[in-house]
Order: structure tokens, then C-alpha cells, then sequence
């Protein structure tokens, strides 16, 4: 599933080393709301990002995919509940993201 | 007949640097973290080190002959306990690439302070009574917590609750029980809750 996000760990230079699955928006919107909570609840991260149902689901689901969060389901009552967390791998992947945009910032000063 | 003019494209701005893209990410990163308003301006492990502190304070403090020596045993602690908190968390707001001073970290010493600073000036005004020391401090510490932890995650205005909680138990309480309530509240809860705000929070 690593796979899923293109050219992570790619040697070739710093733009092939970007983590493309975390650069869109909206993923990296997650993955950064995440990294400073516990959990949150799929209406959480709704409201927190702004967005819709199935947009905020076909960006958690590819995030699950590459491992990067995990999705809990159960029941409140009655109600179904989506708990979303981050993983060790999703943790590593923002910080690996922000050192990267770091070091564009840094070369850009450079020269 | 119409005469046909060539399309002009409108000139367009120059299209973002590499630079200006970086920054914006880094910019929506820590928007999206202050906004998730879980980011703890305080640091979890910097707390269990100063429990770690307060714990060692309150066993040669309570090793002394009079009030007023364990007293400043106390203002040692409560000298170094600050500057130790303050390493940890410049180094989680580091870690996290968020500004020292932005959001959170603003509302929370924004909150915290007044309470601190009454609480140093009422143990000055009250030098005297020594004994109503640990009482005040426990309590004004408390409503720091909690004014500040406002601005944080539960676990922090619910650590503040605690202390107050301590605090009201050493006001009503014999004087000699005041060095285990310090050590039990300054040392224990902050190592209590410490724990899963590092482990949890960031850092």
C-alpha cells in the first residue's frame, strides 16, 4: 500500500522526493489535523476542512489505503460513528513533508 | 460582416514560486493544526519533568527543620521548574513547526499569566504567613491551568481542576500535610497527566 503515494523515498532529486499523496489539500488537511489530535470523528474533520461527504471519503479512503490514518466504525445508540486516527506511517509521512517544504524555503533563500 | 480580431490572452501574473508554495503549505499545515484546536502549547514531557522536580523538592523540603527553609526549597523548584517547562516547550512548538507565539500558544499565556502573577504577588504580601503559601499557590496555579487550558486540550483544564482541588485540601488542612499535598499535586498530577498529553498531543 506504501506504493500509493508517489515517489516517496525516491532518491531522484527533491521534487521526485515529494510525498504527492499528502500534498493535495485536502489529505494534507487531514493528516495535519491529525497529527495534533487523538482521533476525530468523521463529522470532526467535515467541519474542521470544510468540504462534503463523499469528497472528505475518497481522500480519507486513499489515506487508509497508503496507511497513513485508520478508520474505526462502531455505533453511539443508534447512531454509526467514523473515528479516524493517524499512524505511526502518517505521522512520519507529515514530518518528512514539512522537511521537505523546509528545505525548498531554505534553498530558495540560498541562492 | 464581422471582422475577426486575433485572441489576445490577457497577460497573466507570473505563476507561484517553489518558495511562495512551500510557505503556503507550511501556512495551511499550521492553520489546519491551530484550528483543530488540540494543539498544546504545553508540553506533556516538559510537565512530567517538572513533577519529576517538584517530587525531589518536596522529599529535601520536607527533610527541614522550619517552614520558612522548606519554603525555599520550594522557590528553588518553582525557579527551575519554569525554565525547564519553557526549553520543552520551545522545543515541542520546534518539532511541530508551529510559531512559539501563534494561536494557541498566545491564548494560553495570554491566560495563564494574570493568575501567576497574582499568585507571586499575593506570596510576597503574605510572606509572613508561610503557612497559607502552599495553599495559594496550589490554588492560583490551578486557575492558571484552567484559564489557559481553555485554549487547549480537556486534559488540561481538567489537570488545572485537580490543583485547585489540592490547593482547597492544603488551605483546610494541618500545615505539616502541606509538603506531601505539593508533592502529590506538583509532582504527581503533573506527572499524571504529563503522560498522555506527550504521548497523546505532540510532545
Amino acid at each position: 500500500m506504501r506504493g500509493k503515494s508517489d515517489g516517496v523515498g525516491a532518491s531522484s532529486g527533491r521534487a521526485d522526493a515529494l510525498d504527492r499523496l499528502i500534498h493535495e489539500r485536502l489529505r494534507l488537511g487531514i493528516v495535519s489535523a491529525l497529527a495534533v489530535n487523538d482521533s476525530l470523528s468523521f463529522s470532526d474533520l467535515k467541519k474542521l476542512m470544510k468540504t462534503t461527504d463523499g469528497n472528505l471519503s475518497v481522500h480519507a479512503r486513499k489515506l487508509e489505503e497508503a496507511d497513513y490514518i485508520t478508520c474505526t466504525k462502531s455505533f453511539e445508540g443508534r447512531m454509526p460513528k467514523t473515528e479516524y486516527k493517524l499512524t505511526a506511517l502518517g505521522r512520519r509521512a507529515l514530518e518528512r513533508y514539512l522537511d521537505h517544504m523546509e528545505a525548498l524555503i531554505r534553498a530558495t533563500r540560498e541562492r | 460582416m464581422a471582422s475577426v480580431r486575433p485572441l489576445h490572452r490577457a497577460p497573466t501574473s507570473e505563476p507561484p514560486t517553489l518558495h511562495a508554495r512551500a510557505m503556503d503549505n507550511l501556512a495551511f499545515i499550521r492553520d489546519t493544526m491551530e484550528a483543530a484546536g488540540s494543539f498544546t502549547a504545553v508540553s506533556g514531557w516538559g510537565m512530567v519533568a517538572v513533577g519529576i522536580i517538584a517530587t525531589i523538592a518536596a522529599t529535601v523540603a520536607s527533610a527541614q527543620h522550619s517552614v520558612l527553609r522548606s519554603i525555599y526549597v520550594w522557590i528553588a523548584a518553582a525557579v527551575l521548574a519554569p525554565c525547564v517547562m519553557l526549553w520543552a516547550i520551545v522545543r515541542k512548538a520546534r518539532r511541530a513547526h508551529v510559531p512559539l507565539l501563534s494561536g494557541p500558544g498566545r491564548k494560553f499565556l495570554l491566560s495563564f499569566s494574570p493568575p501567576m502573577l497574582v499568585g507571586a504577588l499575593l506570596v510576597l504580601y503574605r510572606a509572613g504567613v508561610v503557612v497559607a503559601i502552599p495553599g495559594t499557590w496550589l490554588l492560583l496555579y490551578g486557575t492558571a491551568v484552567v484559564a489557559g487550558g481553555a485554549f487547549s486540550v480537556r486534559i488540561v483544564p481538567v489537570m488545572g481542576i485537580c490543583f485547585m482541588l489540592a490547593g482547597t485540601l492544603a488551605l483546610f488542612t494541618p500545615s505539616t500535610w502541606n509538603d506531601w499535598i505539593m508533592a502529590a499535586a506538583f509532582g504527581g498530577l503533573h506527572i499524571a497527566f504529563g503522560i498522555p498529553i506527550g504521548w497523546r498531543h505532540g510532545g
